[in-house]
């Protein structure tokens, strides 16, 4: 566990770099966080993804897999790495700002 | 009281619940009915010896309305849908079925079809599964007939039942070509869309070191896009490719197809949401699922079931009874894991505690994670306590569904 500073506010995370408490995200650290990652420009196709991460993640508990973020997130699998091509499911967790996505066992 | 319990699949969940259902209550207490669409039941933990001519796959089939004990009704019928609001099952042939609980146990479904290419040029031939019978019998004719070359063991997606099993397949791998005396002719290569070879840090370092020490190569996060057959390469979604001669894939697995006909029954992969630790749906009391077919952060895995299966049996009857449920699974999961030349590992875990080196189920008990001739043997004798002690739903002695802390090494993160 960690601190980090994105938008001039200093928020925790994990030793990867996923937020612990999803609460401390804003918007705007999003973009900053996708420089980081080499996203440079955040389209509305990111956010819609980006947005059903959160909504899905206070659901349930946990960030969807890729499979699923294809089957409901209405952006199919080949997009979605086309759009967060160093994977779908953690990247976008990351600039989501939630934590990294329960692999399954 | 007289209730109706039917309980949707006769596979190891299933057979179990029924079995351990009708240990609590006589037939004028509760009927109870199971329904499955074959007779057959495999001992599924068999299929990945069947590759390497270690098991006949005839001797892991039996029947499975046999499976059950006397005063459980059985009915053979394909399920068209799950009508929650007036409590109906319905089947294909028009008849219907209502229930007072229900319980789902209709596993998970192999779904090859939805990965590009992987059941056309090639499937059956230099693309195979060992996840079911047909394919794994398939898989031993194509492993005897090979001579050298690139074969590559991919996991397409989770959850897939017995999350182990790949890595198992690629052990017994190098067992079975070095026996043959071509080990040295063959590549192998462990492809998983996970970042390690397992989930949980200390397996993944320990399964990780097995698979180097074998000369296995480990391809991590690797999300399986296409299979080309004919040219012979896996292509994942972010465009990497690993050739092979011999493509060893376990395909995406859902939950049973009557499950996305039952709307409120199941998530979007078909996999029934239930409480973690009481087994019931959030939205429907009536209906619990267990084993492969509940959508859990658990294991799917025959352990998961047979541990499932006590906590569920008191929850139903505490449903019945008008009171509060109270046992509570805690996510135990318990695999051997066959590393070949006669030696397998043990892992043993839950939702909150990862596979941790040590003892099972105490001090002196079998090793965790460290291979051994001992849990090998365990392996071997698991076949019969599963036909003769888990599925007529016996307690095994001294292991619960809890899983136990004792023998355990917590090591410093």
């Amino acid at each position: 566990m960690t601190t980090t500073t994105y938008d001039d506010t200093s928020v925790t995370v994990d030793d990867e770099g996923f937020f612990t408490d999803p609460g401390q995200w804003t918007e705007p650290m999003a973009q900053q966080i996708a420089r980081e990652l080499d996203i440079e420009t955040l389209t509305d196709r990111h956010w819609q993804v980006l947005k059903f991460m959160r909504t899905e993640y206070e659901a349930k508990g946990t960030g969807p897999t890729v499979r699923v973020l294809g089957k409901t997130s209405g952006v199919s699998v080949k997009e979605l790495y086309q759009l967060f091509p160093k994977g779908p499911a953690k990247t976008a967790a990351k600039i989501a700002g939630i934590p990294k996505p329960r692999g399954c066992i | 009281m007289d209730k109706s319990i039917v309980i949707l699949g006769s596979g190891t969940a299933g057979t179990l619940t029924a079995n351990r259902l009708r240990r609590m209550y006589d037939e004028r207490e509760c009927r109870i009915t199971v329904v499955d669409q074959n007779d057959d039941h495999v001992y599924q933990p068999g299929l990945l010896f069947v590759p390497f001519g270690l098991a006949e796959p005839h001797a892991l089939v039996r029947p499975r309305p046999r499976q059950l004990l006397d005063g459980i009704a059985y009915r053979s019928a394909e399920i068209d849908r799950v009508d929650l609001a007036a409590e109906q099952v319905h089947f294909t042939d028009g008849t219907s079925l209502g229930y007072d609980v229900l319980v789902v146990a209709t596993g998970a479904s192999l779904l090859p079809e939805e990965t590009e290419g992987l059941t056309g040029p090639g499937w059956g031939e230099k693309v195979h599964t060992f996840y079911d019978l047909p394919g794994a019998v398939a898989l031993h004719q194509a492993l005897e007939r090979f001579e050298g070359g690139r074969v590559v063991i991919d996991v397409a997606d989770l959850p897939i039942k017995c999350p182990v099993a790949p890595l198992e397949f690629a052990f017994l791998a190098d067992w079975y070509f070095q026996r043959r005396g071509i080990r040295d002719r063959v590549e192998l290569t462990y492809v998983t869309p996970l970042d390690g070879a397992f989930t949980k840090p200390v397996a993944a370092k320990a399964l990780g070191g097995l698979l180097e020490e074998k000369g296995i190569e480990l391809v991590t996060e690797f999300a399986l896009g296409e299979v080309d057959g004919a040219g012979g390469r896996l292509v994942s979604y972010d465009e990497r490719e690993v050739p092979f001669d011999l493509a060893v894939v376990v395909p995406v697995h859902g939950g049973a197809e009557y499950v996305e006909r039952s709307p409120g029954l199941g998530d979007e992969l078909g996999f029934v949401p239930v409480d973690r630790h009481t087994l019931q749906h959030p939205d429907h009391p009536y209906v619990f699922a267990i084993g492969d077919a509940a959508g859990l952060p658990a294991s799917k895995a025959g352990s998961v079931a047979h541990f499932e299966g006590e906590v569920l049996a008191h929850n139903i009857g505490r449903f019945l009874a008008g009171k509060p449920l109270d046992a509570s699974y805690d996510g135990h999961t318990n695999c051997f894991i066959e590393t070949g030349f006669h030696k397998a590992l043990l892992i043993d875990f839950n939702y909150d505690t990862e596979p941790l080196p040590g003892h099972f189920p105490g001090a002196l008990g079998l090793p965790l994670l460290k291979e051994s001739r001992a849990n090998h043997l365990g392996k071997l004798a698991f076949e019969w306590l599963y036909w003769h002690s888990l599925l007529p739903g016996r307690e095994l002695p001294g292991i619960g569904s809890a899983m136990p802390e004792h023998g355990k090494t917590h090591t410093p993160a």
